[in-house]
C-alpha cells in the first residue's frame, strides 16, 4: 500500500478536526472496504493522503435505548449489532443484514457506519434501515445534523455526506405492535459473498389485513431503494398470498432497476426480487401474528 | 512519511516495532517481528489465511493497519502452544492429518481456536460457520472439521 499520514483520535471533535484537510483525509474504521479498496488502487476518491482511524473513538461504538428509540453507534461492528438482544428482538431484520456480512473476521471489524458509508448498492444492513425508517445523525464543523436513511445514498459509494462530515449514528424510532420484519439475500455462496439480490420487509398487520407495509431492496439500483409500487400493492390489502404475489410482481417490475453484472443478470435479478420478496412476506406476516 | 513507534503484546510479550502507517498488522508480524506463522493469502480479507486474534476478537490482520494494533494484545499461531506443548487444536489437527499444502492451516486454527473459546460443543454447521471466512484451496474441509470436533471433545474433557 502506498504510504499516508495516519492519526488515531480518540473523540469524535478531535477526529472531525483531523479531518478539516479536507478531500485529501479519510476516515477508516473496520477497513474491510477501504484498505482493499486503497490497496487495491480502487478508490472512488484521490488516494487518501491522510487516514484518520476511528477505531479509538470510543464515544462512536455503542448500543443503547433511549425513551422508544434505539441508538446504534456508527462505530458499532457488525458482531455487536448481529449479536445485540434489543436488535435481535425489535429490529430482526438488521440483525440478519449485519450477520451475513462477510467472515467472522469481516464482521469483527467492520462497522455498520463504514457499510452505510461506503455506499455500495448491495450494503447488507442498508435494506433494513430503510424498512425500519431509520435516522442518520451526522456530525461536521458546521454542527450536527439529522437525515432520513432513505436521504442518504446518492449513488454507489456517494453519501449525503458533506467533505470533513462524519456519519455518528443511527436512530430507530420503536415499531408498531404487531410488526413482523425479515431480511434475507440471495448468494451462490453461504457466507463471503455479496448480496445479487438483498431484500428487507416490515409489515403491520391489524388482524389479516395489512396496516403498514415497508419493503426495501438491495443490489438492484445504484442505491439500496424502498420498493413503493410494492408497499402501495400491500397497503390496507388482506394478508394473503394473493396480496403477497402482487406486491413481489410489482416489486420486481417497477421498484427494481438491476443491471447486469459479473454476479447476475438484471433478468434474474428481477426474478431473484420476485421470489424473495414473496417468501419473506410470508415470513414477515407469520412474525407480525408473533408479535401481537 | 514519517513511521511510527507502536507497542503491543504479542503472544503474552510486549515488543515495540517502527512501522510505516501503511503497513498491515500482518506484514508488521511477518517481516518486523519474525513471526511468519500467519500467511499473506489473497491480501483482502477474502481467505482468512492471516487470521489473529486481537484483544479476543478474530480478524483478517491483512486489512489490519499496524498503527490500528498499538497498545493492543495480539495472538498469532506461535502464540498457541505453552512451553512446547501444543493446544489441543494444533494437535487435533495433526492427528486427523486436517492439512494438505499446510497454507492455509494457521488461520483456519486461529478461527477454530476462537470458535472453540465461544463455544466448546459445536455442531456440526456451527464448525463450518466458524471456520467459513476461511479458505483450503486443497479443499481438505472433511479432515479441518474432523479436527475441530475432536479438539472440542478434548477441551470438554472427553478425550
Amino acid at each position: 500500500m502506498r504510504t499516508f499520514e495516519y492519526h488515531a483520535p480518540q473523540t469524535i471533535d478531535d477526529a472531525l478536526r483531523l479531518l478539516q484537510a479536507g478531500e485529501s483525509a479519510r476516515p477508516v474504521a473496520g477497513g474491510t472496504d477501504l484498505v482493499v479498496q486503497m490497496k487495491e488502487r480502487a478508490t472512488r476518491f484521490p488516494y487518501p493522503e491522510t487516514i484518520v482511524s476511528l477505531d479509538r473513538v470510543s464515544e462512536l461504538r455503542f448500543i443503547e435505548t433511549g425513551g422508544d428509540a434505539l441508538r446504534i453507534g456508527a462505530g458499532a461492528t457488525m458482531t455487536d449489532v448481529a449479536a445485540d438482544s434489543t436488535v435481535r428482538a425489535h429490529y430482526p431484520a438488521l440483525a440478519e443484514g449485519a450477520g451475513v456480512v462477510g467472515s467472522l473476521q469481516t464482521m469483527n471489524m467492520a462497522t455498520i457506519g463504514g457499510n452505510l458509508c461506503n455506499a455500495a448498492p448491495s450494503a447488507d444492513t442498508a435494506p433494513s434501515l430503510l424498512v425500519y425508517g431509520a435516522d442518520t445523525v451526522i456530525i461536521g464543523p458546521k454542527g450536527r445534523r439529522t437525515l432520513a436513511i432513505a436521504d442518504f445514498f446518492r449513488g454507489p459509494g456517494l453519501t449525503a455526506l458533506e467533505p470533513g462530515e462524519l456519519l455518528a449514528e443511527l436512530r430507530l424510532s420503536a415499531q408498531p405492535a404487531s410488526t413482523g420484519s425479515i431480511y434475507q439475500r440471495n448468494t451462490p455462496r453461504k457466507q463471503m459473498d455479496i448480496a445479487v439480490v438483498g431484500v428487507a420487509v416490515a409489515l403491520t398487520l391489524a388482524s389479516d389485513t395489512i396496516e403498514r407495509a415497508r419493503v426495501a431492496l438491495g443490489a438492484v439500483a445504484p442505491t439500496p431503494v424502498r420498493a413503493t409500487a410494492a408497499e402501495a400493492a400491500l397497503m390496507g390489502q388482506p394478508a394473503t398470498e394473493e396480496t403477497f404475489a402482487r406486491a413481489a410482481e410489482a416489486a420486481a417490475t417497477e421498484d427494481a432497476s438491476p443491471i447486469d453484472d459479473v454476479r447476475a443478470s438484471a433478468a434474474f435479478r428481477r426474478h431473484l426480487v420476485k421470489v424473495i420478496t414473496s417468501r419473506l412476506l410470508v415470513q414477515a406476516a407469520a412474525r407480525a401474528k408473533d408479535n401481537r | 512519511m514519517p513511521k511510527q513507534l507502536i507497542s503491543l503484546t504479542i503472544n503474552g510479550t510486549p515488543r515495540e516495532v517502527t512501522v510505516e502507517p501503511s503497513w498491515t498488522l500482518l506484514e508488521t508480524t511477518r517481516e518486523a517481528l519474525n513471526l511468519t506463522g500467519p500467511k499473506e493469502g489473497c491480501g483482502t480479507g477474502d481467505c482468512g489465511a492471516c487470521s489473529m486474534i486481537v484483544d479476543g476478537r478474530l480478524v483478517t490482520s491483512c486489512l489490519m493497519l499496524a498503527p490500528q494494533a498499538n497498545g493492543r494484545r495480539v495472538t498469532t499461531i506461535e502464540g498457541l502452544q505453552t512451553n512446547g506443548t501444543l493446544d489441543p487444536v494444533q494437535q487435533a489437527f495433526i492427528e486427523t492429518g486436517g492439512l494438505q499444502c499446510g497454507f492455509c492451516i494457521p488461520g483456519m486454527i486461529m478461527a477454530a481456536r476462537d470458535l472453540l473459546d465461544r463455544n466448546d460443543n459445536p455442531s456440526p454447521k456451527e464448525i463450518r460457520d466458524g471456520l467459513a471466512g476461511n479458505l483450503c484451496r486443497c479443499t481438505g474441509y472433511t479432515k479441518i472439521y474432523e479436527a475441530v470436533e475432536l479438539a472440542a471433545q478434548r477441551i470438554r474433557g472427553g478425550d
